[in-house]
């Protein structure tokens, strides 16, 4: 899969003959961010401005920030932001919907914000078939505030909440709220992707350009939940928690299109994942 | 900007207002005119959420919404139909929401949120009885819920106070008009009285005018991208955002502070009350009157910003003040905070869901009087040793513990 | 935006290279090294960036074959890569 980007600067290398293969669109904002190193937000913000730069999207998009450690995402993404409270995201995103049709609309969200707090919030926008493309991002743990157990959290995992491990007894059964989510007829596309490596990555990028195209279509609720790593709050480095992605993460939320109502020979939904506590 | 004394209540018009209302005056409830105020304010998005005694507006709201191709839309919850108004409203759009009591307490976050992020919107609240459940009477018992601050931090709202449902149709208008011109969430709070009353009224609206927002969120074509938020971890950042904010709170209380005056020039005594309870104490000034009693009604439409340099300056000329709530006694703190103890503060309220009657007022008018008149007689006049504001049902919230206090609760 | 060389220079011809890094970008979480097919990414340990961290080097040109997988990867859009000119291209 080839990255390119349109650069309107390539002209003036026209003298210097050597091609252009990937510059970084002008809609990421050119700044480091206050990701932890090796974390999947970048990757994902990048996959996002590439998206929504070849679908010329940023001159109208309005995009919803979350409150996590993406709550800065509107230093990065040049477009259009309001900040919504912790789990209201997808409230917020209604209503910039239906005030402004004419608009395209994103979300972009944590686990404890999108399957916690919000869980409400994100079940009734889908239920509506609210026309809005909604990033998650799964990494199955509570990041900016320091590492705590997510809704999303491994059975057996530690993190500052659940020090001796997630124990189903206390502390339930990791969600897969996507999967919860397909259920509902107004959700035109849901998907599952990961940032574990460059293959998983340029897949996750062909699912995000699909839940915008299904928005742009005019089709109704769109979400892509992205498996995403957490080096610090795992206690890993950045190449073993893309190891642990693929490994057991991966196993515990199966990867690919869940359902995809839009298309014209409506794929199956997805066999209705055998929901293994144990996983 | 608006003239700061707003006499316009629904109950006394000059002739020609009653002439000309006569011809367009038609029988609506609370709830509905304040529906129809808001629609024809140019209001584009309601969200809302079943509760009574608020529930007809909402209905009127699904009915009438699309019928001018405007939004509704009824959240899963009161927590849902606020943030979508903070998204709505973010983009520039005139957004309203309405609820009761339990209902705007699910709002205090995103309310507080707005309120740092310089979104405007309209929260009407038809208040009902509480704490808790409570009950679906009307009340006051929200006063300090309104004005002292729904939400965390350092924020207040402007919360206007009709006492009659003409009042709160033209107040609709104002609220949407302030939020806008301050960039804030105003709050207008009825209580279960005004929303479920029927009252003839005229069919006579405004709607303020539209203005281009440079912060308005609606797609970066071809300008710098924009933030609507209230987030700012340096200190300092923030500290200015507040400071900001606290010169827009003196710049509202400068110029917005609404109240109305009735039969104050003479009056030796007041009774400070609004929305319900007002109009109640007009009928108990008209009866004392009567009785040859020189008592007047001091309304605040304005419940924030208080209109405590007005109070101030006609307390001088009193020799008491009544404060009559449908609560256990909230805005009677500020009225003491205004008058600074240059006269006697007394209550009266009712709480449950019980409207205070005129002669209940009457009765503590009576009281008032007396105590002023035994304080005349005996040489000190300690205020600390006043009666404590609470009457038969509401008994006093002393803080003084000991038997001793007891025996006078 | 990285500055390429080439760009800063574009009067005179200057050694080509297949990778500009905005090296102040770069937190050195060396994922990249990980998936360059042709291991000639590493970290530059000799010196520390305005981050405070190692940033990532380019040690062979002439192996880099513009893949982009390190710029695929990267969470922190570090990497601008060109293709060699097409009469040089190996």
């Amino acid at each position: 899969m080839t990255l390119h980007a349109r650069s309107s600067s390539v002209e003036t290398q026209r003298a210097a003959a050597a091609r252009l293969v990937y510059r970084k669109p002008d809609v990421l904002i050119d700044r480091a961010t206050h990701y932890c190193p090796g974390c999947g937000h970048g990757v994902i913000h990048r996959l996002l401005a590439e998206v929504m730069t070849d679908l010329d999207l940023p001159a109208h998009t309005i995009a919803v920030a979350p409150v996590g450690c993406a709550v800065f995402i509107y230093d990065y993404l040049d477009v259009d932001f309001v900040e919504a409270p912790h789990g209201r995201a997808p409230a917020v995103a209604t209503g910039i919907r239906r005030v402004r049709p004419e608009a395209f609309v994103l979300t972009y969200q944590g686990d404890g914000d999108l399957a916690a707090i919000g869980t409400a919030e994100i079940v009734h926008a889908a239920a509506r078939g609210e026309r809005i493309t909604a990033i998650f991002v799964n990494n199955g743990i509570y990041g900016m505030t320091g590492g705590q157990m997510a809704p999303t959290t491994l059975l057996g995992q530690r993190t500052t909440s659940s020090p001796s491990g997630r124990d189903a007894e206390l502390m339930g059964y990791p969600i897969r709220i996507t999967e919860m989510l397909a259920q509902l007829p107004g959700v035109t596309y849901a998907a599952r992707g990961s940032v574990a490596d460059a293959g998983s990555i340029g897949r996750l990028k062909v699912m995000i350009r699909r839940a915008c195209q299904v928005q742009i279509e005019g089709g109704g609720f769109a979400i892509v939940e992205v498996l995403s790593n957490c080096p610090v709050g795992w206690g890993m480095t950045p190449q073993e928690s893309l190891e642990h992605l693929k490994g057991s993460v991966a196993e515990a939320y199966p990867l690919g299109v869940i359902v995809d109502r839009s298309a014209p020979s409506t794929a199956r939904p997805a066999a209705a994942a055998a929901t293994n506590p144990e996983a | 900007m608006a003239p700061r004394q707003e006499i316009e209540i629904g109950l006394r018009r000059t002739e020609a207002e009653l002439e000309a209302g006569r011809r367009a005056r038609v029988l609506m409830k609370g709830n509905e005119a304040i529906a129809e105020a808001a629609i024809q304010a140019g209001c584009d998005a309601y969200f809302g959420y079943p509760i009574t005694p608020q529930a007809e507006l909402l209905e009127w709201m699904a009915r009438r919404m699309p019928e001018v191709g405007r939004v509704f839309v009824q959240a899963e919850s009161e927590l849902g139909a606020i943030n979508m108004a903070l998204g709505a409203a973010a983009t520039g759009a005139r957004v309203m929401v309405s609820s009761s009591s339990p209902g705007i307490s699910l709002m205090a976050e995103a309310m507080s949120y707005m309120a740092g992020s310089g979104t405007p919107m309209v929260l009407v609240n038809v208040m009902r009885a509480g704490p808790g459940l409570g009950g679906i009477g009307p009340s006051q018992s929200d006063y300090f819920q309104a004005t002292k601050g729904h939400g965390h931090g350092d924020y207040r709202v402007p919360v206007l106070a009709p006492a009659s449902i003409g009042e709160a149709m033209k107040l609709m208008a104002t609220a949407f008009e302030l939020a806008e011109r301050y960039r804030t969430p105003v709050m207008l709070v009825a209580d279960g009285i005004l929303g479920q009353a029927m009252e003839p009224v005229e069919l006579r609206f405004r709607t303020p005018e539209r203005q281009a927002f440079d912060w308005a969120l609606t797609g970066a074509a071809g300008r710098p991208a924009r933030i609507v938020k209230s987030l700012d971890l340096d200190p300092e950042v923030l500290e200015r955002r507040n400071l900001a904010l606290q010169q827009k709170y003196r710049e509202i209380a400068r110029h917005e502070t609404r109240w109305e005056g009735w039969q104050l020039a003479d009056a030796e005594f007041a009774i400070v009350a609004y929305g319900t309870a007002a109009r109640v104490a007009r009928s108990a000034i008209a009866r004392a009157r009567e009785k040859g009693m020189k008592v007047g009604l001091f309304r605040p439409i304005t419940l924030w910003p208080f209109p405590e340099r007005e109070l101030a300056r006609m307390s001088r000329q009193l020799h008491g003040i009544l404060t009559v709530e449908l609560s256990s006694g909230q805005m009677i703190e500020d009225v003491r905070l205004a008058v600074e103890g240059r006269c006697p503060v007394a209550f009266h309220g009712r709480m449950g869901g019980l409207v205070p009657t005129p002669d209940e007022v009457l009765g503590a008018l009576k009281a008032l009087r007396g105590r002023v008149e035994r304080t005349r007689t005996t040489t000190s006049h300690d205020p600390a040793t006043e009666h404590h504001p609470g009457d038969a049902s509401a008994n006093g919230t002393g803080v003084r513990t000991g038997a001793r206090r007891r025996g006078r609760g | 935006m990285a500055i390429s060389p080439i760009a800063m220079a574009t009067r005179q011809p200057l050694p080509w290279t297949p990778l500009v890094v905005a090296v102040d970008h770069c937190k050195g979480c060396e994922l990249c090294v990980a998936a360059c097919p042709k291991a000639v990414l590493a970290l530059d340990r000799s010196r520390v960036n305005l981050l405070g961290y190692h940033s990532v080097v380019l040690t062979d040109a002439t192996a880099c074959t513009s893949c982009a997988l390190c710029a695929r990867v990267c969470p922190d859009a570090v990497f601008t890569v060109w293709a060699a000119p097409r009469e040089e291209r190996r």
